[in-house]
């Protein structure tokens, strides 16, 4: 074939895919690569097997040969379902403004190109999940990264300082937090939804980790006076029911904004895979017990884990999902730096802070979703590696 | 959450654990998840501590036997007095008043297969209220006290998830 002019790879990839930055845990992932020995504290998966009535309940649909597409919107039953079950969070939505998506990345990134013209300002409170800056530049926008440290919550003050200086479109929160942890209450959630309105801000409310609340319950921002309005909850089944690789998540979305995300959801995705939106139906309809029980004892590993190591660490409390962040600056050591020597001395691997924004620097994410053993030795591990660069007295 | 509950659901999972480790579990306090535990040794809510072993693993066999029994009532003799002399036997793993058409489900725990066949013959059958007996031997188990006796699933996750 005949060249035609002098191709460069830096030419060939649009500027604004090359202008993201490749995941900083690549490094890690290949330090962890054929060492059975290692206890991974860095995975952002249940270690929870999917409950056998849900695996089951797809099976079955597969062998009566349902395979087909589903409406854009995902089946009918299944939006009834969601619309029914988020009024445990505070407001029941009508399942017309409900899309069911391919896992909440695709939402995020749906929610951001519906609403992004070019040089958009959305904030972005960090540490925060490592999507949401890139999909913010991929739909054109202009990612604010907030610091939160270090108690990861950002107040009214705070904001608004960045609402008045970059006038955004949108604001993302998550809640529970990955990499946190960390919730919000009613309260701290009227203070962002009185700056939204103020400021005239959407917000995208990534509530993934919703069941995975141990300290009283999730409250969605789209409950609030006024919120429903300007709110894209996204939400899915990957956290609490364990769907991760079955990839099925939802937008709740006011209808203006839902009908704008359908569009693009219609023509880069069609539909949510037909054998995971079942499994979904069953989840919602029959999955209490198991969610009570995965959710104590996450809870159970979540005390353990800051009770033991609140001894080496300054170490906050989470509130939810299945993280703990805690500080390792003291040590002398970068995230990075710790997290290396961490992985190579002592064969426990975690995800450096950084990963989660500049201001995450200065800590690892903890990933409690091991076996009660494991997470016992990975903490023993972990003391065994702190007292080791404690200077001699 | 109910906090004595919540103890006794980790000791019903695993009663190896120390009242420290499930005191750092629970946040309580050591101490206190110490009376907890000795209040409810002491008024019966914790009838015993045991394991759950699999006994093929080390070629110990026992022949486990589910006995289905009808019995008739009499004006002296009610559920409880037929249950209670039956459930005196060492040889009686299990019983339980049933639904259906039978009113007793036993489990018998015996060296044989002949072992636990005298056993119905000569003891259970012979209770006068007992009318007629139907011996199920269990072949293979595969889950036991809500543990699965077989293992086909493993952890497939990366090693690394943002």
């Amino acid at each position: 074939m005949k060249r035609t002019g002098g191709s460069r790879l830096s030419r060939r990839i649009s500027e604004r895919v090359d202008s993201i930055k490749p995941s900083g845990i690549r490094k890690f992932f290949d330090l962890v690569i054929g060492r059975p020995d290692v206890i991974s504290l860095g995975v952002g998966e249940p270690d929870f097997p999917v409950p056998w009535r849900i695996r089951e309940q797809m099976i079955y649909s597969l062998e009566r040969g349902i395979t087909s597409y589903t409406s854009n919107h995902g089946l009918p039953e299944l939006r009834e379902a969601i619309a029914e079950y988020y009024s445990k969070f505070g407001f029941r939505p009508d399942p017309e403004n409900v899309i069911v998506t391919t896992g909440v990345s695709e939402g995020i990134d749906l929610a951001l190109r519906a609403i992004l013209n070019p040089g958009d300002a959305v904030l972005i409170p960090e540490p925060a999940y490592v999507s949401y800056k890139p999909l913010t530049i991929l739909a054109g926008g202009e990612a604010v990264a907030i610091p939160t440290t270090p108690d990861f919550k950002p107040n009214y003050d705070h904001l608004s300082k960045y609402a008045k200086e970059f006038e955004p479109k949108a604001i993302i929160l998550n809640y529970p937090n990955n990499p946190t942890g960390v919730t919000y209450s009613k309260k701290e959630l009227e203070e962002i939804a009185d700056l939204a309105i103020e400021f005239d801000m959407i917000v995208v409310s990534d509530e993934i980790y919703s069941e995975l609340t141990y300290s009283g319950k999730h409250v969605s921002v789209a409950s609030l006076n006024g919120m429903e309005e300007r709110t894209i909850v996204l939400n899915g089944f990957s956290k609490a029911f364990a769907m991760t690789g079955l990839r099925i998540g939802y937008v709740i979305a006011p209808e203006d904004i839902a009908e704008a995300m359908l569009k693009i959801h219609q023509y880069c995705m069609l539909c949510a895979p037909i054998t995971a939106q079942i499994g979904a139906l069953e989840a919602l309809r029959n999955c209490d017990e198991e969610l009570d029980r995965v959710r104590a004892e996450y809870m159970r590993r979540r005390n353990l884990f800051v009770k033991r190591l609140s001894g080496v660490f300054e170490i906050r409390k989470p509130e939810g999902a299945f993280y703990a962040f805690p500080k390792i600056s003291d040590y002398g050591l970068s995230s990075e730096e710790f997290a290396e020597r961490l992985l190579l001395e002592k064969g426990v691997a975690v995800v450096p802070g950084n990963a989660f924004g500049d201001c995450g620097e200065g800590y690892i994410r903890c990933a409690y979703a091991v076996s009660m053993e494991k997470l016992k030795e990975a903490i023993d591990r972990i003391e065994d590696f702190v007292r080791g660069l404690r200077p001699n007295p | 959450m109910d906090k004595v509950i919540e103890v006794l659901k980790i000791l019903e999972e695993n009663a190896r654990l120390t009242p420290k480790e499930i005191a750092e579990m629970t946040g309580l306090d050591e101490k206190e998840v110490e009376r907890i535990i000795r209040k409810k040794e002491e008024d019966g809510t914790i009838l015993k501590y045991k394991t759950v072993i699999d006994w093929e693993k080390v070629g110990e066999e026992f022949v486990y036997a589910i006995i289905d029994v009808r019995v008739d009532l009499t004006r002296e003799k009610g559920y409880d007095d037929i249950a209670k002399r039956i459930a005196k036997y060492p040889e009686v793993h299990s019983v339980r008043l049933i639904s259906g058409d039978y009113d007793f489900q036993i489990v018998v725990k015996g060296k044989s297969l002949k072992d636990v066949a005298f056993f119905v013959a000569e003891k259970i059958s012979t209770i006068p209220e007992v009318r007629d007996t139907f011996t199920h031997f269990v072949l293979r188990s595969y889950k036991e006290e809500g543990v699965l006796l077989f293992k086909d699933e493993e952890d497939r996750r990366l090693a690394l998830v943002p």
